[in-house]
């Protein structure tokens, strides 16, 4: 059967508290989750990992991580560009310093050390909102990537300012490093995406999530109800640039592979982040996924069909990009403002009546 | 700049009344993004000179002035024209739109819009025709601003990112204020040049980038509302 559940058939909590609560969800879930670790990865190309899979894994985790940010915690941040510039600075020192560690604990201390610089920047949130908040974390934009660029220690004084990552290997297959195959580099991103969805579910829907929702709806009212802003929003702040600093760490080392602060972590990237939070979905881990393959998709999209298809010139479909993502942005506000997941929620609701839907 | 004012209200803003201020933010910023697709597509993304008569060039006459001050090797203060006529059309703009903003009807009517939407509606005020009127006004300061920059810098599509600078300017001068936007201004320009030239130099340079926001944010911490701003009362 294709869809079911129409009324309310839950006899305990562990039912009550799933994540997909229809049968048929369930399985799709796993069925997706086994064709993207069973038979992507031998399929996969170099083309397919490099224009669209691998950046897709990586701003989904950077979505998620500014989704329990906004969208659950309602601060907005400009400022994820700078704090990607963060994990990427961090993995590179890292990873020049200690060689001989796993990279994959790189990653994650390079995330940690996100989640310390984020929640000192997350510190004036206790006495600025809103708007305010909005332009605070530009300053951290603009400052961590002068920082990154002006302070010579952080590129090992390199005589172009780049940063470069050496060849790293996990289990004898290099995952980092020009010689890279492409289901490597995928490999590496998808089980990083996996664990931070499984961990920002169960973060979101715990005391932690709840108390950031709290904080959302209505600040003052949380405190009253015994909600403490100061441990709620710095937590927020915390775990969301734990997820952010992952991405640009896997950004620079996997993805990129040598990084210009400026260039790869400007207020673009800021941007870029939170156009795929609101295009997906506030408040919504599904969303973030959604946004982050629609916004690269897109690029790669009109591309094919522009160049390839119609043989215009390249130009004309950058500007014409431009034109499209500035019309979409608006065009989700005005009609939905929950973005992607909110279609695909009517869409089931819609299904789980089918086909008598009174 | 009216036309354009009011398809922007028509198709975008009046389907986000009372929203809150972020999404319109957000909005604001798609626009932007759109605006500067479309230019890059009719005119072509190349930089290009800016010629509507103002003076160019350094005033001799000043400089010629102010040579007697000092010693023989004072040659006196070098002063563009250009900015100069900047000068003073800065400030009759400021001016006028003081004037505007405080004592005529219109004018009451944008503030009130400014503090409470619904509020404002339920008063009779016409919210389609305030915000065509501010977007008209808002884009009338933004091309006068446009065109004072493109004659000294030439014209291009990437100017949009310079406008986040105002931002700032406005957190520390404190919304509501219009003389608080001078204030804030002058000292996010002189203190961003100042730092430049006595720290900036110490720690690398090109502070310039993020001195504002800095400022802005160290600021706010101490006095959320701005210098000038409405003290900002929440009720729950």
């Amino acid at each position: 059967m294709f869809y079911r559940e129409a009324g309310d058939f839950k006899t305990s909590y562990e039912a009550d508290s799933q994540t997909f609560p229809i049968k048929f969800d369930r399985y799709r879930f796993w069925a997706m989750i086994a064709v993207a670790y069973l038979v992507i990865p031998f399929i996969i190309n170099d083309y397919w990992a490099n224009a669209i899979l691998v950046p897709f894994l990586i701003y989904a985790i950077a979505a998620i991580g500014l989704n329990i940010l906004t969208g659950y915690c309602g601060q907005v941040s400009l400022g994820t560009g700078g704090f990607m510039a963060v994990g990427a600075y961090a993995m590179y020192k890292l990873m020049t310093a200690f060689p001989d560690v796993s990279v994959v604990i790189h990653v994650i201390l390079a995330g940690g050390i996100t989640a310390v610089v984020g929640a000192a920047f997350g510190l004036p949130s206790l006495r600025i909102k809103g708007f305010y908040l909005a332009v605070a974390t530009l300053a951290a934009q603009f400052f961590l990537v002068w920082l990154f660029n002006k302070v010579a220690w952080f590129y090992n004084y390199s005589a172009s300012g780049q940063i470069n990552a050496p060849e790293r290997f996990v289990g004898g297959v290099a995952v980092i490093g020009p010689n890279t195959d492409a289901w490597a580099k995928y490999m590496i991103c998808l089980v990083f995406v996996t664990v931070c969805a499984i961990i920002a579910r169960n973060l979101t829907r715990g005391t932690m999530g709840r108390k950031w929702m709290a904080i959302r709806d209505m600040d003052i009212a949380a405190e009253i109800i015994g909600v403490n802003p100061l441990q709620a929003k710095l937590s927020a702040f915390a775990v969301s640039s734990f997820f952010i600093g992952i991405s640009g760490a896997l950004f620079f080392s996997v993805y990129l592979g040598a990084v210009e602060v400026g260039e790869a972590f400007g207020i673009q990237k800021s941007f870029l982040v939170l156009f795929m939070v609101i295009i997906g979905g506030l408040g919504s881990i599904f969303g973030s996924f959604a946004g982050a393959g629609f916004l690269v998709l897109l690029p790669v999209a009109l591309k094919v069909i522009g160049v390839d298809l119609l043989g215009w010139p390249t130009d004309i479909v950058a500007h014409l990009q431009l034109v499209i993502i500035g019309a979409l942005i608006m065009f989700f506000l005005i009609k939905e403002p929950h973005g992607l997941a909110q279609f695909w929620r009517i869409a089931k609701e819609k299904l789980r009546l089918w086909p008598f839907p009174y | 700049m009216v036309a354009f004012a009011w398809a922007v209200q028509k198709f975008v803003f009046r389907h986000l009344v009372g929203q809150e201020p972020i999404i319109l933010f957000m909005a604001t910023i798609g626009l932007a993004y759109f605006l500067e697709g479309m230019g890059d597509l009719m005119w072509g993304s190349d930089i290009k000179t800016l010629k509507v008569g103002l003076p160019q060039g350094g005033s001799r006459w000043i400089e010629d002035m102010t040579s007697g001050l000092g010693g023989d090797d004072f040659y006196g203060f070098f002063i563009d024209k250009l900015d100069m006529v900047a000068t003073v059309v800065a400030a009759i703009l400021v001016m006028s739109l003081i004037a505007f903003a405080q004592y005529s009807k219109q004018g009451r009517a944008m503030r009130a819009v400014a503090d409470d939407h619904q509020a404002a509606l339920s008063v009779g005020i016409s919210l389609n025709f305030i915000w065509v009127l501010v977007w008209s006004l808002a884009g009338l300061v933004a091309l006068v601003a446009g065109v004072m920059w493109g004659a000294k810098s030439g014209v291009q599509f990437s100017l949009s990112l310079i406008a986040l600078k105002a931002l700032p300017v406005l957190m520390l001068g404190g919304f509501t204020s219009i003389p608080g936007a001078i204030v804030g201004g002058l000292i996010i320009g002189v203190g961003e040049k100042l730092f430049e030239y006595t720290i900036g130099g110490m720690i690398g340079g090109a502070t310039e980038n993020w001195f504002a926001y800095v400022l802005a944010l160290i600021f706010l911490v101490f006095r959320p509302q701005g210098l000038f701003g409405e003290k900002i009362i929440e009720r729950v």
